[in-house]
């Protein structure tokens, strides 16, 4: 398998602020490649670098096996969507998706003959001669794709692109991409910070924080087995506790948390009694009023405080019986659970295996 | 109600309109008559269009605002083409808070008057001004040159006053500009000269006319630096103006030549405007 685009080791500081830490990732030809972190985390900076808007302080990037420090972006055989698209208003439809072509320095027939087939392709026959801001976001979103796979570049970068359209766009759009690109068959790496764009659509999907990658994963596995705290919390809800390991035996542990409970989770590697951990555990991995036959169950009372209705995606809102966190229980929209109300005393179970736990490392936020 | 709002109207509309009336259209109506009336041999005041029919027969005349006019496009062209990299340097170049500092900078020429600067220009480009002083110290030069009273001089003065009037439209129509643009521009494989023409130029156009416009009015209105830097060989329509009114005391002929500048600056403005595609409104904004 072509390796499409490699960075390594690199990184960029402005000053004293390190926005890139010693990043390095491969990706592969005709991988959708996802970077998803919250803003400020130095997502933007590293894509810029890719594309060559900005220069790593240290590290390389290769692209296609060719070393790209200090080409400048217009050399580059990468191009880039901008968050808010940046098409030329000064120009038409075809005019916005020629551009590149003319640059390059292609004849006539060759540049009308590809944005035809580039119009085709992004559904946007007859749209040739539109203006800009005659389009509608979808299609003004289109049209920055096809301006830039027009130019079949080895590696197409996405900043955030689907960020300006309002949400029901934003699903359908994340489909149409997904399937754009797979018909298209080019290497996408896109940054995000909406989880559910990173997770649909991607491949492979890098956590990143602070500058640093934390994970490099599949989506199901960041969400199924992620590797840091920082992961667990930002792909997905997670319920959270703090806890204190009271004995354990290969990767079963039994944490006492702060509030009171004693559970039994799974554990990636052995550790002492008396060390403190963060326990993780998801909406929907905590069932409500489970069988008393499931003996291996951890069990505990809660308190419903809220119901929060939200379709297929609906939680409870709860306490445990004598403490304050606040838990979110996921609520099946099955009519099994339609008699629990407000203030009442429910019980909920969870399996050791969808438990996740990390040791705590000092400093943390 | 509706009485009462257009009363209103009008009284906060009568400072300016009595402005317009009075000091604006009255005299140009009386200078527009008297453009047409001649004396003739007995000393009569009558119709004539002879005041105008002089100026085409005196080729002294035709050639001066013919001049005049090349020149001011010149000059509004120069300023243009200094005004656009000083403009983008202010607005995405330099860091913010310096943007201001240079725009006071800028303005700063503008507190003392235009006399003053002409005057400051003159000590500096005569022959026994500064230049001249450390140019024949440092030996680059065996005698004084007199660099004043030439059209180059001439017009390095009007594209030193005029300067302002294009940089501050550029400056504002430029901050608009979406850096992305230029990014995204330069992504798809545009070198510098295309950016240049292809994104930032257009996005400033409705900045540049206005700019122009303004900058164009000026220097062919402007009488004080082409009289003083440009000396006797640099003859300026205006300075045909001020001849007939002042020195040969002839008004009508005087009057004349007014309108015929008039007429001059609404064609090319005009023109300028169709060739560039745009219009008055868009540029006034």
């Amino acid at each position: 398998m072509q390796i499409d685009l490699s960075v390594q080791n690199v990184t960029k500081k402005f000053k004293d602020f390190m926005a890139v830490g010693n990043v390095s990732f491969e990706v592969p030809d005709g991988q959708f490649f996802s970077i998803l972190g919250p803003s400020g985390c130095g997502k933007t900076t590293l894509l810029r670098m890719i594309a060559g808007l900005a220069e790593p302080t240290e590290g390389s990037i290769e692209i296609r096996g060719q070393s790209m420090l200090g080409i400048p972006p217009n050399k580059r055989p990468v191009n880039l969507i901008f968050q808010h698209l940046a098409l030329f208003p000064m120009m038409n439809v075809r005019e916005n998706i020629s551009f590149g072509l003319k640059r390059r320095g292609d004849s006539k027939a060759v540049i009308s003959e590809k944005v035809a087939t580039i119009l085709e392709r992004v559904d946007l026959i007859g749209f040739g001669d539109k203006k800009v801001d005659q389009l509608s976001g979808g299609q003004k979103q289109r049209v920055a794709i096809a301006r830039c796979l027009v130019l079949e570049p080895a590696v197409l970068l996405l900043d955030e692109p689907l960020g300006a359209l309002d949400l029901k766009l934003r699903e359908q759009m994340k489909v149409e991409l997904k399937k754009l690109q797979a018909k298209v068959g080019t290497t996408f790496v896109y940054i995000t910070h909406d989880q559910s764009e990173a997770l649909v659509m991607s491949d492979h999907v890098a956590v990143m924080n602070r500058g640093v990658f934390e994970q490099i994963d599949t989506p199901q596995n960041l969400y199924n087995r992620p590797e840091t705290p920082f992961v667990a919390q930002f792909v997905g809800d997670n319920n959270a506790w703090s806890g204190r390991i009271r004995q354990c035996k290969d990767t079963r542990a039994e944490v006492e948390t702060t509030e009171g409970p004693v559970f039994r989770t799974k554990v990636q590697k052995n550790l002492q009694p008396g060390a403190e951990v963060d326990l993780f555990l998801r909406p929907e991995a905590m069932l409500i009023q489970p069988d008393p036959s499931l003996s291996d169950l951890n069990r505990f009372e809660v308190i419903v405080k809220d119901i929060l209705f939200d379709g297929a995606n609906s939680r409870l809102l709860a306490h445990p019986l004598d403490a304050d966190t606040e838990l979110l229980v996921a609520l099946p929209q099955t009519h099994q659970y339609d008699y629990i109300q407000k203030d009442d005393k429910i019980e909920i179970g969870w399996d050791e295996q969808s438990g996740i736990c990390f040791p705590r490392k000092e400093n943390q936020d | 109600m509706k009485n009462q709002k257009r009363w209103g109207l009008f009284f906060f509309l009568s400072p300016v309109l009595l402005w317009l009336v009075l000091l604006i259209v009255l005299p140009q109506i009386d200078l527009l008559v008297m453009s047409f009336r001649l004396e003739n041999d007995e000393g009569r005041m009558v119709w004539s269009l002879s005041n105008y029919l002089n100026f085409f027969e005196e080729p002294i005349y035709w050639l001066t605002f013919v001049r005049t006019a090349i020149y001011s496009i010149l000059v509004t062209f120069l300023t243009f083409v200094i005004a656009l990299p000083v403009a983008f340097y202010i607005t995405k170049v330099v860091a913010p808070k310096f943007q201001g500092f240079l725009l006071v900078l800028l303005l700063l020429p503008f507190w003392v008057s235009e006399l003053v600067r002409v005057y400051g220009w003159m000590i500096l480009l005569r022959e026994s001004g500064v230049i001249n002083h450390f140019l024949t110290r440092a030996g680059i030069l065996g005698q004084p040159v007199e660099m004043l009273y030439k059209d180059s001089t001439m017009i390095l003065g009007l594209v030193y006053t005029s300067m302002l009037f294009m940089v501050v439209p550029m400056v504002s129509v430029l901050e608009s500009l979406d850096n992305s643009l230029v990014e995204a521009a330069y992504d798809l494989g545009a070198n510098m000269w295309t950016i240049l023409f292809k994104i930032i130029i257009p996005h400033a156009t409705p900045g540049i006319v206005s700019g122009s416009i303004v900058v164009f009015m000026l220097t062919l209105g402007n009488y004080l630096t082409p009289n003083l830097m440009g000396g006797k060989n640099s003859l300026w329509f205006t300075e045909q103006i001020y001849n007939q009114f002042i020195a040969s005391f002839n008004w009508n002929q005087g009057s004349a030549f007014g309108f015929l500048l008039l007429i001059l600056s609404s064609i090319i403005v005009w023109l300028g405007l169709k060739l560039t595609r745009q219009n008055l409104k868009k540029v006034v904004q």
